[in-house]
């Protein structure tokens, strides 16, 4: 008997304390088995944010920081340039904290073209928080800030990371992704482990932004919300490639 | 059989998302189990029809399900 | 020992340099901002990093995450900059990750004024940010001391696994003085264990973080901070007391006014007053009991605090002297200094004469 698939070494046996159908758990482990698979599980130092994800750093089983809310970046910033050549950083942050409150740094960590990956949630809501108005949530979504929900009038259009970072010489790929399905899952997993080879080829800062599902406070039952991800999510949220500068060697 | 699926029921959270993306349709909400987290874990009734393609431990977002092939 | 002329912001940078620190991130602002200027040029030359960050906010995060790995790290700024790094501070305390922190402070409040002033004493002293914390605040009166104090500074940081500030002001950071590069106390230094250096497949994961979710463990983990805060209490509270033996005036001050203190001391000696001055080293621990002892003598009138601001260190030198001594206050707000006239002055009015 041939064991096809069981859980990464990249995580650590902690139970997660998401909610039933939360995709952070999908992509923590497609984080982890990209890290198991490319063996640099012990040259590996995560950032952890704060949001619904804040726990990551009890998840990964490679060192991480916890950072303060949006700053992750920065504290990856500093992990990289004092860490030894080889060591691979990434970040792992939701839409409020690398959108809204983190915005500088992940721009300024773009520009200078950190070597780092960036792991980018975008769940169009403030999860731990209870399901407030994100930068990312979509027009006429309703939140329990914009409960009547969102106007372009009022809050306007919500923001777009890979497009808005591709722009930038130091963001050496941009892709975003889902993981509703196999096919997707696949491809985001695909996604995730390109960044991170580019990451130690040191092409620059790598970034992969995942459409995800957030069913507690979009107040729908797992299988639904995935529906709703794919008919509202990804017609503003296309996916692909934005950014493919660098080539994997 | 071709592949065999194991669940670790009690960390199970009864999202149902293996349920979805099972090619054979093979996966259940256990109705009749109620873990200790309080819910309804999945399983799987007909293990024969198992082909070990692992979309279920893939998506799985509690990384519970392991999967074997015969 | 050679004698070198070396401006304060630059002495504090190469005492940075010299206590094995190869990292720093910073963000420019008046009046520190010699010290990243300084770095910028020599951290490269020892295979260090110097980074220019977006904002001090920014620079704090990466001094968090370096210092995290273990490595001796600095940031620098000024007051300003430094409100805006204290969500890092806080943070810093909480997971326990060691570093120096410079503010040259200038006048405040909001935008202020560049010229130097004191009036963040609360800020350092009390903490800015959120949170039951402490940080060893060590205040310069010269440039040799700014120069030792950042040496000194950097071990603190370790020992206790904490940040440690050294708190300058405009002048100290401004001005040119005599500096020997002498060897300070050699101490003992802890390993870093906890350091994010990579498991290397060789140890369960290390994890820098201040989040303790759960009341026990966050209640735990503030006791335990709180222990250690009292053994700093315990050993690293420094202060120096000049002529205080026997004085009829005996000042209270720290860093640049101390100086002019001193001066006027020598003002009030031409009149036949003795004065003595009492110099907090450490505002954070702030030398309580060897304050009391100073002005318990009987030949002590009055204390007379000096600052520059309206009165921040006077609320510490009220909880050390407990009453038992009249205090009296001269201080100027806003980057203006109080000239030995104006201090002698003040301390002839607290005793009447």
């Amino acid at each position: 008997m041939a064991i096809v698939y069981q859980k990464s070494k990249g995580l650590t046996d902690k139970e997660l304390h998401y909610c039933p159908g939360c995709t952070h758990g999908i992509v923590h482990k497609l984080v982890a088995e990209t890290l198991e698979e490319l063996g640099i599980i012990g040259t590996t130092i995560g950032v952890a944010p704060v949001g619904c994800s804040v726990f990551a750093y009890d998840y990964f089983s490679c060192d991480m920081h916890g950072a303060a809310h949006g700053r992750a970046p920065a504290v990856a910033t500093g992990i990289k340039r004092v860490s030894p050549p080889g060591t691979t950083v990434f970040t792992y942050q939701g839409d409020g904290d690398l959108a809204a409150i983190g915005t500088a740094e992940i721009v300024q960590a773009a520009m200078r073209g950190e070597k780092i990956t960036v792991i980018f949630i975008n769940n169009a809501i403030y999860g731990m928080t209870g399901g407030q108005m994100a930068p990312t949530t979509l027009i006429g979504q309703k939140t329990t800030t914009s409960p009547l929900g969102r106007t372009k009038e009022h809050a306007g259009m919500p923001i777009k990371m890979c497009e808005l970072l591709s722009t930038l010489d130091g963001c050496v790929y941009a892709e975003r992704v889902c993981v509703t399905d196999i096919p997707n899952l696949n491809k985001a997993k695909k996604a995730i482990r390109k960044a991170f080879e580019l990451q130690q080829q040191n092409a620059g800062l790598t970034f992969v932004e995942v459409l995800a599902a957030c069913p507690t406070n979009w107040g729908k039952p797992p299988i639904k919300a995935v529906e709703w991800l794919k008919e509202n999510m990804i017609p503003y949220y296309p996916l692909g490639v934005y950014k493919d500068s660098a080539e994997v060697k | 059989m071709a592949g065999k699926v194991t669940f670790c029921q009690d960390r199970c959270k009864g999202c149902e998302l293996c349920v979805s993306v099972c090619p054979k349709g093979i996966i259940v909400i256990d109705q009749e189990v109620t873990n200790r987290k309080g819910y309804h874990p999945a399983a799987v009734k007909e293990m024969d029809k198992c082909i070990a393609c692992a979309s279920c431990a893939k998506i799985c977002p509690d990384s519970i399900i392991t999967v074997e092939r015969l | 020992m050679e004698k070198e002329l070396w401006k304060g912001n630059e002495a504090i940078a190469e005492a940075a340099i010299r206590a094995g620190c190869k990292y720093f991130f910073g963000y420019p602002i008046t009046p520190q901002t010699e010290v990243p200027e300084y770095l910028s040029l020599h951290l490269p030359e020892i295979g260090g990093c110097f980074l220019q960050a977006e904002s001090e906010v920014a620079a704090i995060n990466m001094v968090y995450g370096a210092g995290g790995c273990g490595v001796r790290v600095m940031t620098s700024s000024s007051s300003p900059g430094i409100s805006l790094k204290q969500e890092g501070i806080t943070y810093l305390c909480g997971s326990e990750v060691p570093c120096v922190i410079i503010n040259v402070m200038r006048g405040g409040p909001g935008l202020g004024t560049i010229q130097p002033a004191q009036g963040d004493y609360y800020q350092a002293t009390r903490g800015g940010g959120n949170g039951d914390y402490r940080t060893p605040v060590l205040a310069p009166a010269n440039v040799q001391e700014a120069a030792d104090f950042v040496r000194m500074a950097f071990d603190i940081a370790d020992i206790y696994r904490n940040p440690v500030m050294v708190l300058a002001d405009g002048m100290i950071g401004q001005m040119m003085e005599a500096v020997e590069w002498h060897d300070i106390e050699k101490r003992e230094l802890p390993a870093k264990p906890w350091a994010t250096t990579g498991t290397q497949g060789k140890r369960e994961h290390n994890v820098i973080n201040s989040l303790y979710i759960q009341p026990e463990p966050c209640a735990e983990h503030n006791e335990k901070l709180e222990k250690k805060y009292k053994l700093i209490e315990e050993k690293e509270t420094r202060y120096e007391e000049i002529d205080a033996e026997g004085c009829e005036v005996l000042f209270t001050a720290y860093g640049t006014t101390s100086r002019v203190c001193r001066a006027a001391m020598k003002l009030l000696a031409d009149e036949g007053i003795k004065a003595g001055l009492f110099r907090p080293i450490t505002v954070w621990p702030f030398p309580y009991a060897q304050l009391k002892k100073a002005a318990a003598q009987n030949s002590v009138k009055a204390v007379v605090v000096a600052e520059l601001s309206l009165g921040q260190m006077i609320d510490d030198v009220k909880i050390a002297l407990e009453g038992s001594k009249p205090i009296s206050f001269i201080g100027k707000a806003g980057g203006l200094v109080p000239t030995p006239r104006e201090v002698a002055d003040a301390a002839k009015k607290a005793i009447g004469r």
